[in-house]
């Protein structure tokens, strides 16, 4: 190794740690080389991964053009949409992904649904959506004709709203109507704002949240009935409100 | 965990050396280092410029909300994804999909999502003994601290600058290991290109200013998408209105899909 002209601190290196020295060069310049081949150009531009490969992601093609690309040319259903029940449900919900159709209005033109099967999808009545959307089981609900023979589905409201408090609390209204409390009213209980019809979980109807509510009727001394069961209220099981026992809308209240 | 080769803890007796060498040598890499990597970000510059148009990722930070109070169940979102993403129509590979919880009054809680939600659920013969019964929209989770890139051998699933956790199918190696990290079970194998397939957020859509596909046709407004830490946004709106949970937080993923009114069965 060492030659003539060589400095003195070379030659004093030993034969075998040139040689594990030459071994470490060439498996850095493997690394270096394999790096090269196998890493891909830009990877690490953007961070851990090829920086081309958001590129790729983004030239995906769009199918949903989007509620504003509709409102441009449908003035007059948009306008009729906005102030309905559906005002929240996009135009593509029904007629299908439109992005050909707003490159391409006259060659591609969007379907519309209008068999009897495809409402149901959100309005047949399943118990595990939520309390208040409006449903109806088609089996029963007027059968056979098409949904848009009533409802216009950019206006959808029904021919008749439900205007008393049976039309979706049914089950309350009929041991209701078998109990002691016939004779009262909803109102009587609960207060209920008037858009509870329209939204009625935003605004829940209130309940009696006092014993003395109940006291109005029950409590010994009231100016009532005489045939209206009543307790002491200071002694009758203090600490609880009324309905924790008794159920107000059933036959069996007491 | 043990020791790492960067982490700086107390010398203990006898380390005192040790600490010594390896504060050298990592001064001599940093003073080695330095121009080499001003290069390399001089070098950068002209890249990151070229990007897509107009569009900075760094200017954003995505997430989803979902509100399972107002989830009907119409599978309309799974629908959507699978014509704007082109997922193969079959009944086992979703990138969004809805599940029923159905839960027994004597404890027990039922799951099913038959087709993703997509054709309905079927009737339930047993109502009588439901105690509370729901849908939940599901989808990736686009954590912030994702268990699938991390296992990722070959860097092919990452995290973009604006939060929203990509696969680079030209790169993956099929071998699925992410499929198994996910906790969600967000991920599948797509049966024709064999490679991992996932929720982009409809990334392609987003960078043009445009929601998701499965927000753009929820009919009742159970998701909403927008951008985290921006009170502007209507996903912040939705974070102040609403007690908010994740799914599966001792996971410690940190999640960005948020849910609220989440019953606590939900997994």
């Amino acid at each position: 190794m060492a030659g003539r002209f060589t400095p003195r601190w070379v030659s004093a290196i030993p034969q075998q740690v040139w040689r594990l020295g030459l071994i470490f060069a060439v498996l850095a310049a493997g690394l270096i080389a394999a790096r090269r081949v196998l890493v891909p150009e830009n990877f690490g531009a953007r961070g851990h991964y090829r920086a081309e490969a958001v590129d790729t992601i983004v030239a995906q093609e769009i199918r949903y053009a989007g509620h504003a690309a509709c409102e441009m040319c449908h003035a007059p259903i948009v306008e009729k949409k906005s102030q309905s029940y559906h005002r929240g449900v996009a135009c593509e919900v029904c007629h299908g992904p439109q992005a050909e159709h707003v490159l391409d209005p006259i060659a591609h033109k969007p379907p519309a649904p209008r068999t009897r099967a495809y409402c149901p999808l959100c309005h047949g009545y399943d118990p595990s959506r939520p309390t208040g959307f409006p449903q109806i089981d088609p089996v029963l609900h007027n059968p056979v004709r098409p949904c848009i023979t009533c409802h216009d589905p950019h206006d959808p409201t029904p021919p008749h709203p439900p205007e008393s408090c049976a039309a979706c609390h049914g089950e309350i209204a009929r041991t209701k109507a078998v109990s002691p409390h016939a004779q009262l009213p909803c109102t009587q209980c609960h207060e209920v704002d008037r858009r509870h019809n329209v939204s009625p979980r935003q605004l829940r109807p209130t309940k009696p949240t006092t014993r003395e509510f109940c006291g109005q009727c029950h409590a010994q001394g009231a100016a009532s009935a005489p045939e209206i069961p009543k307790v002491d209220l200071a002694a009758h099981y203090p600490g609880y409100v009324c309905w924790q026992c008794h159920y107000p809308h059933h036959p069996e209240a007491r | 965990m043990a020791d790492g080769p960067c982490t700086s803890g107390e010398p203990g007796p006898g380390r005192g050396l040790a600490q010594d060498r390896r504060a050298f040598l990592r001064s001599c890499v940093a003073a080695g280092a330095a121009p080499l990597v001003a290069g390399m970000v001089v070098a950068q510059e002209p890249a990151a410029a070229e990007g897509p148009a107009r569009y900075d990722p760094r200017e954003h930070y995505y997430g989803m909300g979902v509100d399972v109070n107002k989830c009907i169940g119409c599978g309309r979102c799974a629908e959507a994804c699978k014509a704007e993403n082109n997922v193969p129509r079959d009944a086992h590979h979703f990138r969004t999909w809805v599940e029923r919880y159905v839960i027994q009054a004597h404890g027990e809680t039922e799951v099913d999502s038959p087709n993703g939600g997509i054709d309905g659920f079927p009737e339930r013969a047993d109502e009588a003994g439901v105690e509370r019964t729901f849908f939940v929209p599901k989808l990736c989770n686009h954590c912030a601290n994702p268990p699938c890139v991390q296992v990722c051998p070959v860097g092919a699933t990452f995290t973009t600058e604006d939060g929203v956790v990509l696969v680079d199918e030209d790169w993956c190696i099929g071998c699925r290991y992410c499929i198994q990290a996910c906790p969600y079970g967000a991920r599948f194998m797509h049966p024709v290109t064999r490679t991992a397939q996932k929720c982009t957020f409809c990334y392609h859509r987003v960078v043009q200013g445009l929601v998701p596909a499965c927000v753009e046709v929820c009919p009742t407004g159970a998701r909403i998408f927008g951008e985290v830490h921006r009170r502007s946004s209507p996903l912040e709106r939705f974070r102040r209105f609403n007690e908010i949970q994740v799914l599966k937080p001792h996971l410690n993923t940190d999640p960005k899909v948020f849910y609220a009114n989440l019953d606590g069965q939900v997994r």
